[in-house]
């Protein structure tokens, strides 16, 4: 006989409503009358349609809306019937992939030496011994004409300058913008700029080159002094915090179009979000706050335990509902965390592959050397040629199939894998040695996320839809 | 649809779908065909009984012309059959036989 299951959801309730989260078409649907009684109904068993006919009837509803219900669930995949679903067949990219983002590690020296650091730390990958350690202009440049070459069909890419310390090479910042603006302006594409740094730097030249150049700036900053000065110290053990509080102020003053984000790093002894937030946010002015748990291996003393990690979900949990609070009153919130993760609800993203790492997204290192990301420039793990003789296709074929979701056995069950893909491949292969490998240590922490991000975009789409347009764009890998 | 309403994009992608592939959905109605495998007729899968020569050994008394088969090898049989490379040379050898048991005798010659 035939009969009916659940398919692959998460479900959930927000405002009242029940929805679901489908996987792996990561649609979000609420359900009505009969569909919300099936869904009850099938949970932990198989049915017929005579059964649930017969079992839903006393409820009222006629056999005509049990049958459409069934006809709804059945074709989004929400219900199966007999032969489960075939999995979506494991589509590589095409290849070339063109070029969207470009990450240039203009020099891999810092004048901090924070203890976490996967540049630096105990942790660290790369391997740069005998290269250069600041980028030439010669190879900044030919970086920028790279990235045009590279990125046919697109009109719009981006140049963001990373390090160690960006601001350490700053001139070579600075001649790279204006070479890159240039050539864009000669290939017909726009090119925008964004740095990352650690703010030690920032001179009132920088700071109004930056504002008057549009550079998207983020700012590595672990919260007020008590928190911040733990790792984000000089070689000398002295804190950071006193010197990077003031340009940052100024930094801030001076921005007209961007908005300047701050990259928090949470490790053992840092857990406290919501006081990191509201010191960024309301003392500092910063735009936007987005929080990382420290990558590295499970044995350091910094290292976030499980016990921590719930710590952290708590308090991410009750930043996202004040986060939902502003959202109903059509107010932002900068808790980047949850933005970020409502536009993938948003537009329903299912991803092959957690990152644009070696895809859409390649890292360059101050001698030119092509790695997955920022993170794996100089490493062996994650080299992928040079700009002089291009991408190594083979390796990045390689790294894609074996990257790829349907390649991830440990996430072929979870639910959350349209949002999550496996997670980072950086964090993957410091734990696991190998990039592909699901980051099973977050699986719990990112299901528990992801269910708080739902029932937030729940409640916005029930209660206040148009905050949602906002979203429409979706952000590209 | 009635009773799961699209709320993320995607799912409205979804409905747009569904909607496009079983039409609107209507109380009661039956669920859409299965699809079959499709044997091609003459093929040597099926009994035919007009398989390449009727029963006086000659061609005039089958019950579809032998065209027929050909268009059938070229069009889904798996078994290598004397037609033209249509994939890459001759794309449009078929482009006038809309349906070959009318318009067999349109099918192009070939000079390779």
């Amino acid at each position: 006989m035939s009969t009916y299951r659940q398919g692959e959801f998460h479900s959930f309730k927000a405002a009242g409503i029940d929805y679901l989260y489908l996987a792996p078409s990561a649609a979000v649907f609420a359900l009505e009358g009969p569909a919300r009684s099936i869904i009850d109904l099938l949970d932990d068993r198989e049915l017929s349609g005579e059964e649930i006919i017969r079992e839903l009837a006393p409820q009222g509803y006629s056999v005509a809306e049990i049958a459409e219900a069934l006809d709804e669930l059945q074709q989004s995949h929400a219900i199966v019937r007999d032969n489960p679903v075939a999995p979506p067949p494991l589509q590589l990219p095409q290849q070339p992939f063109p070029l969207q983002t470009l990450v240039l590690n203009v020099t891999n020296q810092c004048n901090l030496s924070c203890q976490y650091c996967y540049e630096y730390g105990e942790d660290r990958i790369a391997a740069p011994e005998g290269k250069t350690r600041f980028m030439s202009q010669e190879t900044a440049h030919r970086a920028v004409d790279f990235l045009l070459e590279q990125s046919p069909g697109r009109r719009v890419v981006h140049l963001t300058f990373f390090g160690g310390e960006t601001l350490l090479n700053f001139k070579v910042v600075k001649s790279t913008i204006e070479y890159a603006r240039k050539r864009a302006a000669e290939a017909g594409k726009y090119i925008d700029f964004s740095l990352t740094t650690n703010a030690t730097l920032l001179t009132s030249e920088i700071i109004d080159f930056l504002a008057e150049n549009h550079v998207g700036v983020t700012i590595s900053i672990d919260g007020p002094k008590e928190y911040n000065d733990r790792f984000r110290v000089f070689p000398g053990g002295k804190g950071s915090y006193d010197v990077i509080a003031p340009k940052i102020k100024e930094l801030l003053r001076a921005r007209r179009s961007r908005p300047i984000g701050a990259r928090v790093t949470l490790t053992s002894q840092v857990v406290d979000v919501k006081r990191i937030f509201r010191h960024l946010i309301e003392e500092m002015g910063f735009d936007e706050v987005g929080f990382a748990p420290v990558t590295t291996s499970p044995a350091r003393l910094y290292a976030i335990n499980s016990k921590g990690l719930d710590t952290v979900l708590e308090q991410f949990t009750e930043l996202a509902d004040e986060y939902l609070d502003h959202a109903l009153r059509d107010e932002l919130f900068g808790f980047s965390n949850v933005s970020d993760t409502l536009q993938e609800i948003h537009n329903g993203v299912s991803k092959a592959y957690p990152c644009g790492a070696g895809l859409g997204l390649l890292g360059v290192s101050p001698s030119g050397d092509i790695g997955l990301c920022h993170r794996f420039v100089d490493s062996p793990a994650g080299a992928l040629g040079h700009i002089e003789t291009g991408i190594d296709r083979r390796r990045q074929s390689e790294f894609l199939r074996r990257g790829h979701i349907n390649n991830k056995y440990d996430c072929q069950t979870c639910w959350a894998r349209p949002l999550c893909s496996g997670g980072c491949y950086h964090e993957a292969y410091v734990r696991y040695g190998d990039t592909s490998h699901a980051n099973l240590h977050y699986c719990d922490w990112i299901r528990g996320w992801s269910d708080v991000c739902l029932r937030i975009y729940g409640e916005i789409a029930a209660r206040n839809p148009g905050f949602l347009d906002r979203f429409d764009e979706r952000k590209a890998i | 649809m009635k009773y799961l309403k699209a709320i993320n994009r995607k799912a409205r992608r979804l409905e747009e779908f569904i909607i496009s592939e079983y039409g609107d959905v209507h109380a009661l109605q039956q669920p859409p065909p299965q699809q079959r495998p499709h044997y091609p007729m003459g093929c040597s899968l099926v009994f035919s009984p007009g398989w390449e020569t009727d029963s006086a050994g000659g061609t005039a008394g089958l019950c579809q012309p032998v065209e027929r088969d050909l268009y059938d090898c070229y069009i889904s049989c798996f078994w290598p059959a004397q037609v033209p490379d249509h994939l890459n040379n001759y794309p449009d050898w078929t482009s006038k036989c809309a349906s070959a048991t009318k318009d067999w005798r349109n099918i192009d010659l070939v000079f390779p």
